[in-house]
């Protein structure tokens, strides 16, 4: 490949939910091409299937004048396009040297040629200028080096294109300056370079071209020269979605604090009063979840000390919290939420089983009855709710999720990402509620990687920056604000 | 009702009507009898390995602690009766199993090679108390300890099938209508949802190892009274045709699925296997590979079911 490679109206969509729509980018040799968007734009995924991770819905991949099949990470490789992750993808028994050479090792014959290895290696470590010790195990080495180990991967497999998913989230100011420097001198070669990033500035400074997705579509693309981070951060948000977000009611003057924490490593202070939505906001991996888990138990609290009506809550244990009156809608229904092989009605009834039974037996009637009335106050949509969970819907599922905790009616309730994965539908009846149940006196702390549903929906956003909260807005605050603090350049 | 539900039901009823006309022996009320009989002891380590499995854990140890708790039963009766002796064989099933669900529990390690690591212990513990002899019941009260094995009136069907009835019969209770039951179903389905609803899914994963051994002391107790003697060695390799069972029925190795009545048509099917070697005259050499094959047929089946719903 010698001429520029392009995508060409790349669609993609992952269980009806469309993240790409038509997008097309065109990656230049001899380049720096920046990749900017929210949470959720699409750009891991545009870059995923540049590299052969998912194939495209729809569109096409064409390199000089050819389109190609990039179905697999094997067949991008083979066209000379390579992908580093966050994810580091290395076998951590091995060594650096058998970590680079892995699966191209020099043969002659089918007899393996370790010393033609090692030259090859040696030449690699020379263009790059990295300090690497060949026979090191590769799960000894820092995060960076072995980032710089897949980076030399790579480089070995002959790649042209060098696409890099947030490769300087992990590393310190230093390492990723030089990490930066290294990528302008490959380009300087001629090579290709695709960077996704969240940090702008660090964009800006990188890149020769930046493009800009939002929502899934194709924005802007332009000399990084002509950009701003205020330019680019203008572009992400653009004009936002008309979603109506319900008016959260007034937090009564005297409404008392319910939910107190000091001394997280998160935050110093923290104070839901009844009847408040305190929204958390900040990129993901910037600890949002974090508090919320941290606060209800789910992971063990070394520091800091939490209450709930003046009640302390035990450090690590769930059971401890929910019988204070906390409830936590976690982040993933599959994962955390939901026991996707039992039924609905199992499922609504399983975080307040003590509660309906008599002497160790269910009692049915009674259960079946109040989640009846959950089920149909939330209008959760199943043929059967003895049916299995797995078979319904994500948004039907999300409701479920909120069913089992509300049954326990909770005086904190915890939310993390209240509206992952549901349709606009769902989403607005989860707003609804939410606001509702603030309206009856419910704490409220939510977590969204959606800055406009925690602006709509909070009487208070907090901002959270590399694992702790920065900063703090009242409501009506500007989403550019909220935005470049969560943003804001390199962490200190 | 499901596809998998009813196939496991369709694929009894074929080897019962396949059984009933081939051979005139089949449908007569000896033959029903023993075979009921002959399903007694890997039924019993089917149903605590059932509920194991649906709280996703397995008990490797269950044949072990069947040994054990046999050797302790016997010796108990020898000094103070045959009902001391029962007793004293399932608490020593309970504890062993309690001990199971603790040490699965503490170290952190799969179920499958903490238990597989405690049944060499426990053969070793049963080998310590025998010092590798069998052991009797005393002569005046043999009888008594076997009467355990005997037929009753219910038209010769024995005391150990009446008691896997009950056995069956009161785990199901458990599964279907108790809050642990439900616990056992979440644990095994989900462990993080499950914690994060406020389950003590340790303590659950005792519960569930504590009556696998029970179980499993249970069969002990009838193996013992069949023969009149217990030995270290005595029912080993039993817990995997229990798993087997509890497969071929259709509970589901990933935990949080499953069902008691599931593990004795399990049971039931290898049984009849078995039965219809003898009964047809065919050669029982070739009984292991038939047998093996059907575990493989239902595990197969089950997971093109499963991806098929998913």
């Amino acid at each position: 490949m010698t001429g520029p490679l392009l995508l060409e109206g790349i669609t993609k969509s992952y269980a009806g939910t469309t993240v790409l729509h038509g997008v097309d980018l065109r990656v230049e040799p001899g380049r720096t091409h920046g990749l900017v968007g929210e949470n959720g734009a699409g750009k891991s995924t545009l870059v995923k299937v540049l590299c052969g991770v998912t194939t495209p819905g729809a569109g096409r991949i064409v390199a000089d004048g050819r389109a190609m099949r990039l179905d697999s990470p094997r067949a991008a490789r083979a066209h000379g396009i390579a992908l580093v992750t966050q994810e580091v993808a290395l076998v951590p028994r091995l060594t650096v040297l058998e970590n680079v050479m892995l699966g191209r090792w020099t043969h002659r014959a089918g007899w393996w040629r370790p010393r033609a290895d090692r030259l090859l290696f040696d030449g690699l470590l020379g263009r790059t200028g990295f300090a690497l010790d060949a026979d090191r195990p590769v799960r000894e080495l820092p995060v960076a080096d072995q980032q710089r180990v897949e980076i030399l991967r790579a480089l070995a497999s002959g790649a042209r294109v060098l696409a890099l998913d947030e490769p300087t989230a992990l590393l310190p100011r230093t390492e990723a300056e030089r990490l930066l420097d290294l990528l302008g001198t490959l380009a300087a070669d001629g090579m290709a370079i695709v960077l996704v990033s969240h940090r702008l500035e660090e964009v800006l400074s990188a890149c020769d071209v930046v493009t800009v997705l939002r929502d899934g579509r194709h924005v802007l693309t332009a000399p990084a020269a002509e950009q701003t981070p205020r330019s680019l951060v203008q572009h992400m948000v653009g004009r936002p979605i008309e979603v109506l977000y319900p008016e959260p009611a007034p937090v009564a003057a005297d409404a008392p604090v319910v939910l107190s924490a000091a001394g997280l490593p998160q935050v110093e202070r923290l104070d839901v009063r009844a009847g408040e939505i305190v929204g958390l906001a900040g990129l993901t991996g910037s600890g949002r979840s974090a508090v919320l888990r941290l606060l209800f138990g789910a992971d063990r609290r070394t520091s800091g000390h939490v209450t709930v009506d003046g009640h302390p809550v035990r450090p690590a244990s769930p059971r401890h919290a929910m019988a204070e009156g906390m409830a936590l809608v976690p982040e993933s229904r599959k994962e955390q939420g939901l026991v996707l092989v039992r039924s609905l009605r199992e499922n609504l009834a399983l975080a307040g089983l003590s509660t309906r039974q008599h002497a160790g037996f269910v009692r049915r009637a009674a259960e079946a009855r109040e989640v009846g009335r959950w089920l149909d106050r939330l209008d959760v949509r199943a043929a059967d709710p003895r049916g299995r969970t797995a078979g319904l819907s994500g948004g039907n599922q999300q409701k479920a999720m909120f069913g089992k905790w509300l049954m326990r009616e909770p005086k904190v309730l915890l939310v993390d990402e209240p509206t992952r994965g549901v349709d606009v539908v769902v989403k607005v009846e989860i707003h609804r509620l939410l606001v509702e149940l603030a309206a009856r006196g419910v704490a409220v702390l939510m977590v969204s990687s959606e800055i406009e549903e925690v602006l709509g929906l909070s009487h208070r956003v907090l901002v959270m920056r590399g694992g702790r909260v920065a900063g703090e807005f009242a409501r009506g605050a500007e989403r550019e604000d909220v935005m470049e603090l969560a943003f804001a350049g390199r962490p200190r | 009702m499901r596809v998998r539900d009813s196939g496991i039901l369709l694929a009894l009823f074929v080897l019962v009507v396949a059984l009933s006309l081939a051979t005139q022996t089949f449908l007569t009320q000896g033959n029903l009898v023993n075979l009921l009989d002959q399903a007694v002891i890997v039924g019993l380590l089917t149903c605590g390995i059932t509920l194991c499995m649906i709280c996703g854990v397995f008990d490797l140890s269950a044949s072990a602690v069947l040994a054990v708790s046999a050797v302790v039963g016997v010796l108990a009766a020898r000094g103070g009766g045959v009902a001391l002796g029962f007793g004293a064989a399932v608490l020593t099933g309970a504890l062993l199993g309690a001990l199971n669900g603790a040490a699965v529990v503490l170290l952190r390690v799969h179920s499958f090679i903490v238990t597989l690591a405690l049944s060499i212990v426990y053969r070793g513990l049963a080998l310590v108390i025998t010092a590798g002899a069998i052991v009797y019941p005393d002569p005046a009260r043999l009888t008594e300890f076997q009467s355990l094995s005997w037929p009753t009136a219910l038209g010769g069907v024995t005391v150990p099938s009446l008691l896997l009835l009950a056995v069956s019969a009161v785990t199901s209770l458990v599964l279907w209508r108790t809050t642990l039951g439900r616990r056992v179903y979440a644990v095994g389905g989900n462990p993080e949802a499950a914690r994060l609803s406020g389950i003590r899914v340790g303590p659950v994963r005792i519960v569930v190892f504590t009556i696998s051994g029970v179980c499993a002391a249970l069969a002990g107790l009838v193996l013992a009274a069949r023969g009149g003697s217990a030995q270290a060695s005595m029912g080993t390799l039993l817990e995997l045709s229990a798993i087997a069972a509890a497969v071929i029925g259709g509970t589901s190795i990933l935990g949080g699925e499953g069902a008691i009545w599931r593990g004795m048509i399990g049971v039931l099917i290898l049984t009849l296997i078995g039965n219809g070697f003898n009964l047809l005259g065919w050669d029982t050499t070739y009984r292991p590979i038939v047998e093996g094959l059907l575990i493989l047929a239902a595990v197969g089946t089950d997971y093109a079911l499963r991806h098929r719903e998913e």
